[in-house]
């Protein structure tokens, strides 16, 4: 177990390297930053003190060594944009991505599990099939053209949502949110609601699969037997067992979630990490692009570390046991 | 339900396979509308009404007509903010999303098929180094992926189709190492080798005719993904350049007109995104299950 | 107490599994009776029957299944007019039922306590605090050592013969007047089939609860069963006392059962087996379905035989009956 523990975290360890070298160099390369950060009236000694406090002018395996011991100690570099940690521009619109994200896996949750569950008890029927057709629309369909349509018909059409921002704030133990105002509520909805559509399909297929599974099972007939209403039988035997599977992989999802919300977080103007990578990219703003991708890269691979881990540890009939 | 068996009559493989196919009404309705769509993109310079990137052809007292507007021409569909014709625009574009989709997925399933391969039929080392790669790169969103390498290869549409060949490659390894594991066991492979017949052949000759449907199954739906994934993040302003802009980069540009009121300039290149996907992917269902009788339901 | 007034009488019901491959007569013409406090041992292979008759009297057939003829009569009232509403209102309140396998009764997820209580409340507008009360005690009365810590486990931390202790004390616990068990002790060790019997004998005793015992097992039974209904192929071929039918059988059928079972008195002697397999219930065959496997067949049995009494409540569905009794 340790063994395996260890050689799980080396080999994340050597991702996250591999990643860090591939995603600087890369950014290296995309343009050249002083073209856009410095005024082009300034005179050449102007220029060059600049290059000099960006760490421009040394050579990139240099500029490497130097941001990468730099960000074992959580020090990514300035932006060149706003001349201010990375991190820092990160950590401050990390919170309005999570709360999207959250709301998201939710709102997922919410409509997914009914949905599938009605799928599942009429497999065969009009609805059944409706649902299901639906879920693969959701499966195929780009996030960002149905985000489209949401502030076509929602926004542009009948005008009952907000389009972009993210409306009134209030402060959470000193993390603004949105989902507390009336307003802000009303700006989180369609971009949660859009990010929610690709999961809430999977959630359906999931939910539909396992109402059909255990529905066979002698236990749902026993409780029939018992004279349970349909409701209690549907409502707590098959909703508690398929609520298992449904948890486990929404979240394993959750990074996913946060990966994708840069194409919900463009569409709907949302102030979160997504635009924020989105807008740096095209601000050739190379320290907030590379801080965000490593970022990112890290917790997708702690996510998939500990998944692994739990999966080692535990075996299904302790799973369950633990799900108490 | 297919009557693959009650065909008594002695049928080519290829028969069958159309005949099968052309059981489910809404897949030939997707491979028909698939078909006009590659046609539109084809043929796109002869038969729009407009060379939307000739200049002397526009003219920017049109922009942001309303469809069916008349300027130096019906706009059947409007014009962009540009006064280009949308119509045209959207054949154009279809030409480049398409172009890159169809392209990357090739040499992805070039690549990637390649490399399941391999790993099938040495096995060993080999093997598990090409399927940890290809296990460790899947359990990345695409997304995060494409986003990663676009920002480091910047931005152009040669690089578009290199972070989409590395987005699905592995899919490709994948699914063919799988078959091929299952076919390397049957008889006939080992016949080969008994015969001492060499690796290359047998991988080409033998193997690789036999992955081959699974290969087309993943191979469509792909491409949809690849369309997709494009789309995206031409949207996102970091795919294809202005220069040779595609259904994505269209919506983009409409994007901004669309809160003001001017929803065509993003809906009708929408439209034909949407199009585009959903009549791939009823040909993919069907494909699936004509060639793999085993995932029938 | 008046024949109308039996707890149970099954007359000439009919349940059908309109298949894709064809209509499949699970349950054919069946009849009988449990009366009061009563025992009746439902006998079969598996297929003949005899567990849809199970679900056929709790209105638990599933699709493509369907009761399509035939009365149920219960204390009187025909359930088969009952509607859905009315039907689950007696079930686990009136009539009960016990499954085969302990292990897949129990809903995995959910506590003891919640399976027993919800049981309760289904049919009681009572506190959860009394229903718990309930529950508690009919887990002390199917013989569970200490019930007040077992009411909050999960099922897979019982043992498999727990686990159906527990499926008794649910079906007890609305004190029902009929509890159909369909292979209840089939799953389970000798021992603790034989510690369930006594007490399942015990409590319908105590409590004049009738029993409808399904097994494939004849000496479950000859130990606990007043009456016998032997089925096979959807049809009742046999019926009566225990002791007469497993004396003195009337039918090839029941007669090749007995010989197959392993017995004390008859130490040393080879055991007879029943040539052949159960037929397909798609494809019958004509006349008596048991003619193929039959030592006794004949002619006569191309016709398909009715059923008929003989003497003493004893009724037999054959032919050649009187070859049978004659026999040995």
């Amino acid at each position: 177990m340790l063994a395996f523990t260890i050689r799980r975290l080396s080999q994340s360890v050597i991702v996250l390297f591999v990643m860090s070298i591939i995603v600087f160099a890369g950014v290296f390369a995309i343009g050249n930053p002083v073209d856009i950060l410095i005024n082009p009236e300034a005179d050449i000694a102007e220029q060059e003190a600049t290059i000099a406090r960006l760490g421009l002018d040394k050579p990139m395996w240099e500029q490497y060594t130097s941001f990468i011991s730099n960000a074992v100690y959580g020090d990514l570099g300035n932006s060149f944009v706003h001349n201010v940690p990375a991190i820092e521009i990160i950590m401050s619109r990390l919170p309005a991505t999570l709360e999207l994200a959250f709301l998201a896996v939710g709102l997922a949750v919410l409509f997914g599990v009914p949905l599938g569950m009605i799928a599942g008890l009429k497999d065969d029927s009009f609805i059944g099939k409706t649902i299901m057709t639906g879920s693969i629309l959701g499966f195929s369909l780009p996030t960002f053209w149905v985000g489209l349509i949401f502030i076509m018909i929602f926004s542009v059409t009948f005008g009952w949502l907000p389009a972009s921002g993210r409306g009134e704030t209030v402060d959470l133990f000193g993390v603004p949110v949105s989902f507390l105002t009336w307003d802000g509520l009303s700006h989180l909805f369609l971009p949660a609601l859009n990010l929610a559509l690709f999961k809430m399909s999977l959630v359906i297929r999931l939910a539909r699969s396992g109402t059909k599974e255990v529905l066979l099972q002698d236990y749902v007939k026993f409780a029939r037997a018992k004279g349970l209403t349909n409701t209690r039988i549907i409502g707590v035997h098959v909703l508690k067992n398929i609520m298992i599977p449904v948890i486990t992989v929404l979240g394993l999802e959750l990074g996913n979630v946060i990966a994708f919300a840069v194409v919900t977080e463009t569409v709907f103007a949302w102030p979160g990490i997504g635009k924020l990578l989105i807008d740096s990219i095209s601000h050739l703003d190379r320290p907030v692009v590379v801080a965000y991708l490593l970022l990112t890269v890290t917790m997708f691979i702690m996510i998939n570390f500990i998944v692994d881990i739990l999966y080692s540890i535990l075996d299904p009939r302790v799973r369950l046991g633990g799900s108490n | 339900m297919t009557d693959v068996t009650t065909n008594v009559k002695a049928v080519t493989p290829l028969r069958r396979f159309i005949s099968d196919f052309a059981e489910k009404k809404l897949a030939v309705g997707g491979l028909i509308v698939f078909v006009l769509l590659v046609l539109a993109a084809v043929l796109a310079p002869w038969i729009t009404p407009q060379n939307p990137y000739d200049l002397t052809q526009i003219d920017f007292m049109d922009g942001r007509l309303a469809p069916g507007s008349t300027g130096s021409i019906t706009y059947w569909l409007g014009t962009d903010d540009q006064g280009r014709d949308l119509l045209s625009g959207i054949f154009y574009g279809l030409r480049t999303s398409l172009a890159v989709g169809a392209l990357s997925t090739v040499i992805a399933l070039f690549i990637g098929g390649a490399l399941g391969l391999i790993g099938a039929y040495f096995g060993g080392k080999v093997d598990t180094i090409i399927m940890r790669i290809a296990d460790l790169q899947l359990s990345f969103p695409a997304i995060l992926i494409a986003l990663i390498l676009v920002s480091a290869l910047g931005q152009g549409v040669d690089k578009v189709i290199i972070a989409l060949v590395a987005v699905q490659w592995a899919y490709y390894a994948r699914t063919i190492r799988s078959t091929a594991l299952v076919e390397r066991r049957k008889e006939y492979i080992e016949a080969a080798t008994c015969l001492a017949i060499d690796h290359k052949r047998i991988v080409f000759k033998h193997l690789m005719p036999n992955c081959t449907p699974p290969l087309i199954v993943v191979g469509t739906v792909q491409v949809a993904h690849a369309i997709s994934l494009e789309a995206t993040l031409s949207f996102l302003g970091i795919g294809v350049p202005i220069t040779e802009p595609s259904l994505g980069l269209l919506i983009k540009n409409g994007f901004d007109y669309m809160l003001s009121g001017d929803y065509w300039v993003s809906f009708y290149p929408g439209l034909a995104l949407l199009i585009t996907i959903v009549s791939i992917n009823l040909v993919g269902d069907q494909l699936r299950d004509v060639l793999n009788p085993r995932l029938q339901k | 107490m008046s024949q109308s007034q039996a707890t149970l009488q099954v007359e000439n019901l009919n349940t059908q599994f309109f298949t894709k491959a064809g209509v499949v007569n699970a349950v054919n013409d069946v009849s009988f009776t449990v009366k009061r406090g009563e025992v009746l041992g439902l006998v079969g292979e598996s297929g003949s029957g005899k567990s849809v008759t199970g679900f056929s009297i709790l209105g638990l057939v599933d699709q493509p299944g369907k009761v399509t003829g035939g009365k149920i009569l219960f204390k009187g009232d025909d359930l088969t007019k009952y509607s859905e509403e009315q039907y689950r209102k007696i079930r686990g309140s009136r009539i009960s039922m016990v499954f085969q396998d302990p292990m897949m009764t129990l809903n995995p997820v959910l506590r003891v306590d919640t399976q027993m209580v919800e049981a309760i409340r289904a049919h009681e507008n009572i506190s959860k605090k009394d229903a718990l009360m309930r529950a508690r005690d009919a887990l002390g009365q199917v013989g569970i050592p200490s019930p007040d810590e077992r009411l909050k486990s999960y099922p897979h931390q019982f043992s498999g013969g727990m686990r159906q202790r527990v499926a008794f004390a649910i079906a007890l616990l609305n004190k029902p007047d009929l509890i159909i068990a369909d292979e209840p002790t089939t799953a389970l060790d000798v021992t603790i089939q034989a510690q369930i019997l006594f007490e399942t004998q015990k409590l319908c005793r105590e409590t004049g609860t009738s029993l409808v015992w399904i097994t494939h097992d004849l000496t479950v039974v000859a130990g606990l069963a007043d009456n016998i209904c032997v089925m096979y192929a959807g049809k009742v071929v046999e019926s009566g006392k225990v002791d007469n039918v497993l004396d003195k059988p009337l039918h090839p059928y029941t007669e090749g059962l007995i010989g197959s079972v392993p017995s004390r008195n008859k130490r040393g002697s080879p055991l007879t087996q029943i040539p052949g397999m159960t037929p397909s219930l798609l494809n019958l065959p004509k006349g008596c379905a048991f003619r193929m496997r039959c030592p006794y067949a004949a002619p006569i049995c191309e016709t398909s035989p009715d059923i008929t009494t003989c003497g003493d409540g004893r009724l037999v569905r054959c032919h050649r009956a009187e070859e049978v009794l004659n026999h040995d």
